[in-house]
């Protein structure tokens, strides 16, 4: 169907198309015209955020838990540039995000017009694609291929920078056709010759493992259910990373609990040991590798993955196979069923009887405390008090997240949000506020620091506006703890600006910003303040106050090799454990 | 960066050079995607042309001489191939069949034995003169880059003043399209 309407009715016109409901923005000169229109219309709910960045977190936090297009509209200049370090987080965390930037009228770019910025160039490296639309004609299509390119392949944010002039103009509207784009086509099935390998090797193998990533999540529940189905029928222990939380349950028999870095010992000397790895939708990140030289020296590799500059990047693989995880695990499982592989189930049990060595160790053991609240005893108190309840949880960047994906177990896909790749401090109040946006009768907690949270604590205002009960739950160490960890372990204790000497009284915060604040300082107290958390029906900051010198164990130090990992009693004398070149690896 | 502080198999590997053929959609910026995509990612290029090849369709054809191991020529390619507007990218090098061809402009000023010296040695390089005063020459010459760097080498001491290179135009033999 096509109508007459302006650009920024288009615009509009489009986010309904395509099934948005929910736009998180900033308005500013340049985009006015699309806020008249927002104000005529019911269909799109329009959160208003207090920073452009959390606009784009809390659209990032509404699209990984969805599964749906996360949607952004902001200003020019400083609303995109303000939104650059979300559009970068979504790009390392592949999620799919449209964010509409306003622009001067095209006949001022390049004249350094009132906010003006080179928006598509300063946005080019961190989106997947970007568009500056200097035509009305031009603008439904790019409006439709803007959502395809989001969401397709492996997924990313995109930008459409759109001129004031361009927003004013007439043009004729259509609607999403089923275009096929002209050069982006994304293979989803993956070759057959290399599935058959693949299920041989998986057959053959004694010592295997899969090690699973975000790519699982990206590709949908349906996935899981595979990944779940051909993790049970050939008994193999997995492992994930941290964005392929909850993928697989976190609590079942054959989950060693999260790899890499911070991971357990027992994945990654599972890794360490293997004779095949089955890889699938992770990236092989360095979080995850350690040292490369010695990245598991005796296994072959399969790598499934949507995208074909995944593999080979870093390690070289054995079977590459390049599709969807969903389409590529219904085919390895119809071709296990038609081949029936016979497993070495002797060679298997040996295999498990190893694990159960490296799972005796309990890496993630702590020494108790009943005089302060121990971090890790902060997580899983909440994790016990939120049992069998609808909930998500949401993170910031430290110690704290670390705790978090050891502590938490999730049973299901979609339920975590942390920022992975970039890493961003900050992330975690605004995904909240998208994430409850979604789900508004589920239980959102964001696993907080005390310094992450001054990033973007503006946005609990947005919280209380749209009456969001999200729950902040800080764990606070009065430290940047993951900085000073590094520097306890690296830089002989020197602690450089790594301390807080001057902190909010969070309660009062809350309180300032229309919340509540919950303090708790005593482990005795600790499981009646949670419970009054959860009871409260607006947003909460839950300061609670822990061991500031508890570090984050196990972990791999940089540069060293799986099976060269520290835990919580060995650590005098890691500094010598760890070399220059370690140092240069943060 | 990378290589010193994260030691990999690949660095074992030693560097080829390959001459890579992007076939992409004619529109703005795409050029920026491409060479952003090398700067930032420390990939090198030694030498880049392009130019629309099919106007109905706003295609252009951008041919890069790249160098690299092994494994950061695969990634090069993937790299280049999952940009939106890419259409294609071939490996001329890999499939051994790589026309390649460049074109130099030349300016070479002098007078008595060595400027006929000078166009002693255009005439055995098949380089014509486009320009020409009493006491100078413009030599256009047209082939392999190593045959336009033996002839400006050989220009240097005969008053060699400036010369402009178009970089590398490739395409493959036979009569498939690449
Ligand atoms: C302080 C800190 C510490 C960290 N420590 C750890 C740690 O100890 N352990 C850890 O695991 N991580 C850790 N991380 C996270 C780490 O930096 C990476 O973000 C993470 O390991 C990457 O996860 P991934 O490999 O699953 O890749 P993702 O970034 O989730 O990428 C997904 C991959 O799957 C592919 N893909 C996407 N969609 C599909 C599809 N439909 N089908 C097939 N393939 C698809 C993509 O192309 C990509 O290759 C840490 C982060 C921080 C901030
Ligand atoms: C925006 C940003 N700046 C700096 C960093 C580097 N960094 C990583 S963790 C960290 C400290 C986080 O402190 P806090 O939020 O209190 O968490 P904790 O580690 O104490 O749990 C810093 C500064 C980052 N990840 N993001
Ligand atoms: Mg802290």
């Amino acid at each position: 169907m096509s109508r007459q309407m302006t650009g920024a009715e288009m615009v509009i016109a489009a986010l309904q198309d395509q099934g948005v409901e929910v736009l998180f923005g900033y308005p500013g000169g340049s985009v006015l015209p699309i806020y008249d229109e927002i104000f005529k219309q019911e269909k799109i709910r329009h959160v208003l955020v207090r920073h452009e960045q959390g606009a784009v977190h809390a659209a990032e936090g509404y699209a990984r838990s969805t599964g749906k297009v996360g949607a952004v509209l902001v200003t020019s200049g400083p609303g995109a540039t303000n939104a650059v370090t979300g559009l970068t987080d979504a790009l390392l965390d592949s999620i799919p995000l449209v964010c509409i930037t306003g622009q001067v009228p095209t006949h001022l770019i390049g004249n350094d017009a009132f906010q003006e910025c080179d928006t598509v160039g300063i946005t080019r490296p961190c989106t997947k694609h970007n568009w500056l639309v200097k035509r009305i004609e031009d603008l439904p299509r790019i409006l439709h291929e803007a959502f395809h390119v989001a969401k397709s392949g492996r997924p990313g944010p995109v930008v459409i920078d759109i001129p004031k002039d361009v927003q004013f103009a007439t043009g004729t509207y259509h609607g999403p056709k089923n275009i096929q784009h002209k050069t982006y086509r994304p293979k989803v099935k993956g070759d057959m010759d290399a599935i058959r390998h693949a299920v041989q090797m998986i057959g053959k193998a004694h010592r295997p493992i899969f090690y699973t990533g975000g790519g699982v999540i990206n590709s949908g529940p349906h996935a899981s259910q595979l990944l779940r189905e051909l993790v049970k029928t050939t008994g193999f222990p997995i492992t994930s990373t941290l964005m392929g939380l909850g993928a697989y349950p976190g609590n079942d028999e054959q989950f060693l609990g999260m790899l890499g870095m911070h991971g357990t010992l027992e994945a990654n000397m599972a890794m360490h040991e293997s004779d095949l790895i089955v890889c699938v939708g992770a990236r092989f990140d360095d979080r995850i590798t350690g040292r490369l030289d010695a990245f598991a020296p005796h296994a072959k590799k399969i790598h499934i993955d949507i995208d074909p500059s995944s593999i080979n990047k870093i390690i070289k693989v054995d079977v590459p196979i390049v599709g969807d995880v969903g389409h590529v695990l219904e085919d390895m499982i119809r071709v296990w069923k038609q081949t029936q592989p016979t497993i070495d189930k002797a060679a298997l049990q040996k295999w498990w009887d190893k694990i159960a060595v490296w799972r005796g160790r309990k890496c993630l053991a702590y020494r108790a405390s009943d005089e302060i609240i121990k971090p890790q005893y902060a997580i899983q108190r909440l994790r016990e008090a939120v049992k069998g309840k609808d909930v998500y949880f949401t993170t910031e960047v430290g110690q704290h997240q670390m705790w978090a994906a050891q502590f938490l177990k999730f049973d299901e896909p979609n339920r975590w949000m942390t920022s992975g790749g970039l890493g961003t401090m900050g992330y975690g109040i605004p995904a909240a506020v998208g994430v409850q946006m979604a789900h508004p009768n589920s239980l959102v907690i964001d696993i907080a620091g005390e310094a992450s949270v001054m990033m973007t604590m503006q946005e609990i205002s947005t919280a209380v506006q749209y009456r969001l009960p999200i729950k902040i739950f800080i764990l606070n160490n009065h430290y940047m703890g993951m900085v000073r960890q590094w520097q306890e372990l690296l830089h002989g204790g020197r602690y450089s600006e790594s301390y807080s000497e001057a902190l909010p009284d969070f309660v009062k915060l809350a309180e300032a910003m229309g919340g509540v604040g919950i303090r708790c300082e005593k482990p005795s107290e600790l499981d009646a303040a949670i419970a009054e958390m959860i009871a409260v029906k607006k947003p909460v900051i839950f300061d609670c106050v822990v061991d500031p010198a508890e570090n984050c164990f196990p972990m791999i130090p940089s540069g060293k090799a799986h099976n060269e990992m520290l835990f919580g009693e060995a650590v005098e004398n890691i500094g010598d454990v760890i070399d220059e070149k370690g140092k240069m690896l943060v | 960066m990378n290589t010193t502080h994260y030691p990999s198999a690949h660095i074992f590997q030693s560097p080829e050079t390959h001459t890579l053929s992007v076939v992409v959609d004619n529109e703005p910026g795409v050029l920026a995607r491409v060479v952003g995509l090398f700067s930032g990612r420390g990939y090198n290029i030694e030498s880049l042309t392009v130019s629309e090849t099919e106007h109905e369709k706003h295609l252009s054809r951008i041919t890069i001489v790249t160098t690299g191991t092994p494994m950061v020529i695969e990634q090069i390619k993937n790299q280049l191939d999952r940009l939106v507007p890419v259409h294609r990218v071939v490996d001329l090098t890999v499939s051994g069949k790589v026309l390649a061809r460049e074109l130099a402009l030349i300016k070479v000023k002098g007078k008595g034995e060595a400027r006929v010296e000078a166009l002693r040695l255009g005439d055995a390089f098949r380089a014509r003169v486009v320009d020409a005063t009493t006491e100078s020459f413009v030599f256009e010459i047209t082939g392999k880059s190593d045959k336009i760097d033996e002839f400006v080498g050989l220009m240097g001491p005969l008053g060699l003043v400036e010369y402009s290179r178009t970089g590398v135009a490739a395409i493959s033999r036979g009569p498939e399209a690449s």
